[in-house]
């Protein structure tokens, strides 16, 4: 029984909501056909699993705190383009309900039961001055090396 | 016979379609079924193919009406991680 499992291994980087929709479809959608995943989550990427979703002051010291301010949390993840202010976020996730396509929140939710693993970049938190607590579901907090060697003989997206 | 639990996935669309079907056979013991109910096309070609990669047996492919399909599967023993 050598059979080893498919792997596939992304790093969630950009925080915009449509990519974190490719990064939450391609990971629910892989563990759902019995892949391993995991998520590398750093910089902007990290919006996506704040525990604080919409606008918080997290973080130490007055810099970290006004940048995660500025960040705004799941709720405030802007469109990569077309983003008119914040509105369209809120017109995509209604037309996907409308079209019985998963919305961002369902398709987190769904990586989550399927196992996927989330990894947190020690490096971006130490900039932002937060806690693997701050975020959902964190695994364990990663650098380079760790995440190459837990990437190895699979697949690896940067989105 | 042991009862055979029913999933409806005609209204969903990928990645849902599968992450039902596999969440669903999660709750299953080995050896019991599952009916899946879905459509032509993506779900038709893809879930069961998905379902038998991960051991589980696809016991018949019933054609039900217009683009509806129904997915008998038994579950496996292969281990399924999560």
């Amino acid at each position: 029984m050598t059979t080893q499992q498919k792997k596939l291994s992304m790093i969630s980087f950009s925080g915009d909501f449509d990519k974190a929709i490719a990064v939450f479809t391609l990971a629910s959608g892989a563990a759902a056909v019995g892949y391993e995943v995991n998520i590398f989550f750093t910089f902007w990427g990290y919006n996506a699993i704040k525990k604080a979703q919409g606008r918080a002051t997290q973080g130490t010291g007055f810099l970290a705190k006004f940048f995660n301010f500025l960040m705004g949390g799941f709720k405030n993840l802007p469109l990569s383009r077309l983003n008119f202010g914040g509105i369209s976020p809120h017109l995509m996730t209604y037309m996907m309900k409308k079209n019985n396509v998963a919305t961002l929140k369902e398709l987190i939710e769904a990586s989550v039961q399927l196992g996927v693993n989330f990894y947190a970049c020690e490096m971006s938190m130490v900039i932002l001055g937060t806690k693997p607590e701050d975020y959902l579901h964190i695994k364990e907090q990663l650098g380079v090396a760790k995440f190459l060697k837990l990437a190895e003989g699979g697949q690896v997206l940067f989105i | 016979m042991s009862d055979i639990t029913f999933l409806d996935i005609t209204k969903e669309h990928c990645p849902m379609t599968f992450v039902k079907t596999k969440l669903k056979l999660e709750s299953l013991q080995i050896g019991e079924q599952l009916c899946v109910r879905l459509k032509k096309g993506e779900p038709l070609e893809n879930v069961p193919s998905s379902v038998k990669e991960q051991g589980h047996d696809v016991v018949c492919i019933t054609h039900i009406d217009g683009d509806v399909y129904e997915v008998l599967i038994t579950k496996g023993s292969f281990p399924t991680a999560v």
